[in-house]
């Protein structure tokens, strides 16, 4: 099993009026260019520390917020790409719903690929809603436009004798031959997110690493829809735990109360990262008409499940509820091993587990003792860990 | 009125169904005498608005929810207000309409003025509503108020004289009418969304049009300001500006009965 570190690389200080919207519309008069270089440089060398211990090392993009400074992902992952040794470089996600330029896309990540040595996981998003607002790129549509730049993107990464032809709905290049190739062959792995079981299935189709959070204990029928996809695909075969992703905050100590304290400052993020102004979390057509008229009439969509059927608001839940619906994994190193195992038994097998270890104002010391402890008390005891196979889960 | 497969329904004040190059539409047909092509805003247009029936008193009005709207097929194709002028000039041919007023308000009056500089051959007046459409500021100024980033009560705000016309209580209503509510959202921004409602093209375009055309502008619109109007007005040879008090973005919504009076005496006055 693999277990990456993740930090959304956040400039908490912003955060301190709750008043005030964190994402697309926040002046950036609130970040101050030395504390931000600051925490760039505290949380590469938390990354370089998690490659040290053994760990994978995920990053993420996001525009114009106090809860993610990494606007141009590829800087972060060039200075980990040349930094770290022996991790895995998980970008997820790259949001190529929304990039006007995917030619420039398939540039950076194969040059990526090609510094770290064949270590790059490529996580291809569409962006999240209030994105379009940043980049302009039109939300009616976004699907067919993400599809249509990964198609690009794998296609000018796995081109080799010479420029090709692409004039598609949406981009248009006729002299397409991308330098350097990547290192992996033939082209880095995909991943992506999806909270549609629909989505789920053309991502089993196509055999990617499905990635999924906050979803808790309703995760299961994702995985089987890409469970149905990948058999539907793969003469009906069984995709390994290797195509399973969960992404879960983390806070660990040698005491509970110490945990628990910690924990506190990591959820942070899930009560700070809804503060948007309202006509952005909903932009024209990036939900479907069904989905959008449910939301105007003020239904509102259920989406973390605890074992009991609890559904938990992310927003306002306490650290146990987050725990029970496994949006946190929280605890002493025993309490957070059974949590993680717990939540492979039922989701039937899970290969990658994704961990933000560092959110809000969890401090580096905090950080780098959370860390070490997931590798030196849990991690171990995952290796020994033996998956479940579906067909066991299902006879249950 | 059946030809190469044009299906016009005849039922008075249902939504009859046309069918053009494939698609169909829903469409409100009224009145009798000289064809009148209503052109909706990105709101759309409710069945029973009353502009309809004060137009209808002087003319056979067609009003079809456009391609994406209500419910209106959308064709994959289509992604621009261009592609939505070469469609309705098809549906004049294939309905055969001559001599027609063609009337449109916001969105609708930007179709309007795409469908006017590329022929007018089946058209005898042009009237623009609060039209969008063109860019007329320079690059900092936001001559459209940026209606996808504010909350609607916001935007009713900004778009009515007074606000509570526009005003929905979503949670109360049919599931289907929030439905098209959402659909026309979407369809708007399909068209609209960037550019941002308009063709940067269309105003070295405006001078093709050659036929009367009138601006009528509720002068309490905050999305787009009579200046906007009147610049839009400017580009079109002898174009006349007449402004509609006590209304804002939606004049023919809010003071339907002067809207339609204007559109009558405009093209009774005056003939090509």
């Amino acid at each position: 099993m693999r277990v990456y570190h993740f930090s959304e690389h956040p400039y908490p200080n912003a955060w301190d009026d709750p008043h005030r919207y964190l994402r697309v519309n926040l002046p950036n008069r609130a970040i101050d260019p030395e504390g931000a270089a600051d925490l760039f440089h505290r949380y590469w060398d938390e990354y370089l520390l998690a490659d040290d211990l053994g760990l994978d090392l995920m990053l993420n993009e996001h525009h114009q917020t106090a809860t993610c400074m990494n606007a141009t992902s590829v800087v972060s992952l060039s200075v980990l790409a040349r930094q770290s040794k022996r991790a895995r470089l998980l970008i997820l996600g790259y949001p190529i719903g929304h990039r006007p330029d995917p030619l420039r896309a398939a540039e950076e990540l194969s040059t990526i690929d090609v510094i770290s040595r064949g270590r790059l996981d490529m996580g291809f998003v569409k962006g999240v809603p209030y994105e379009f607002a940043a980049s302009n790129a039109n939300p009616v549509g976004v699907m067919d436009r993400f599809w249509d730049a990964h198609d690009f993107i794998v296609k000018a990464m796995t081109t080799h004798d010479g420029p090709f032809n692409w004039e598609s709905e949406h981009f248009h290049y006729r002299q397409v031959n991308v330098w350097p190739r990547p290192w992996q062959q033939p082209h880095p792995p995909v991943w992506s997110t999806t909270a549609s079981k629909s989505n789920a299935r053309v991502l089993g189709e196509r055999g990617y690493v499905i990635a999924v959070l906050g979803s808790g204990y309703n995760t299961r029928s994702l995985y089987d829809a890409y469970r149905e996809g990948y058999a539907s695909t793969h003469n009906g075969a069984t995709p390994g735990p290797d195509r399973f992703a969960y992404l879960a905050l983390f806070a660990t100590a040698h005491n509970e109360a110490e945990a628990r304290r910690r924990a506190e400052l990591v959820a942070g993020y899930l009560r700070t990262g809804s503060r948007v102004y309202p006509p952005f979390k909903n932009p024209p057509g990036y939900f479907s008409v069904d989905d959008t008229a449910k939301l105007m009439r003020g239904f509102v969509p259920e989406r973390s499940f605890t074992k009991d059927r609890r559904v938990i608001d992310m927003r306002t839940g306490s650290v146990q509820d987050l725990i029970d619906s496994v949006l946190m994994v929280c605890g002493t190193p025993d309490q957070c091993y059974r949590q993680i195992t717990d939540f492979i038994e039922y989701t039937g097998g899970l290969g990658n587990l994704l961990i933000m270890a560092q959110a809000g104002f969890l401090t580096h010391a905090d950080t780098v003792d959370s860390l070490t402890l997931m590798a030196k008390e849990i991690m171990p005891r995952l290796k020994e860990y033996k998956q479940p196979t579906v067909a066991q889960v299902a006879a249950e | 009125m059946f030809k190469r497969g044009v299906h016009l329904a005849t039922v008075e004040d249902l939504p009859a169904a046309i069918t053009v190059n494939g698609v169909r539409l829903e469409a409100i047909e009224k009145g009798r005498g000289r064809p009148l092509l209503f052109l909706h805003p990105g709101i759309g247009l409710e069945r029973d608005a009353p502009v309809i029936d004060r137009l209808a008193e002087n003319a056979r009005v067609i009003a079809p929810s456009h391609p994406g709207f209500g419910g209106s097929e959308q064709p994959k194709s289509f992604t621009t207000a261009d592609d939505l002028a070469y469609f309705y000039l098809d549906l004049l041919d294939e309905l055969d309409l001559k001599d027609t007023v063609l009337v449109g308000v916001s969105l609708g009056a930007w179709i309007a003025a795409e469908i006017a500089v590329k022929s007018t051959a089946r058209l005898s007046h042009l009237v623009l509503g609060n039209a969008v459409g063109i860019k007329v500021g320079g690059r900092e100024t936001r001559d459209i108020a940026d209606i996808f980033a504010i909350t609607e009560p916001e935007l009713n705000a900004l778009a009515y004289f007074d606000p509570k016309v526009g005003a929905r209580d979503y949670p109360s209503m049919a599931e289907a009418d929030v439905r098209i509510a959402a659909r026309n959202r979407e369809a708007t921004a399909r068209y609209g969304w960037s550019p941002y409602l308009h063709n940067p093209k269309l105003k070295g375009r405006l001078h093709r049009i050659r036929i009367p055309t009138l601006f009528l502008w509720g002068t309490a619109d905050r999305i787009v300001p009579e200046a906007y109007g009147r610049a839009y007005c400017a580009a079109i040879p002898g174009a006349r500006f007449e402004t509609i008090e006590r209304a804002g973005h939606y004049p023919h919504v809010e003071q339907p009965e002067e809207f339609a009076r204007r559109v009558a005496a405009f093209t009774q006055g005056s003939a090509t």
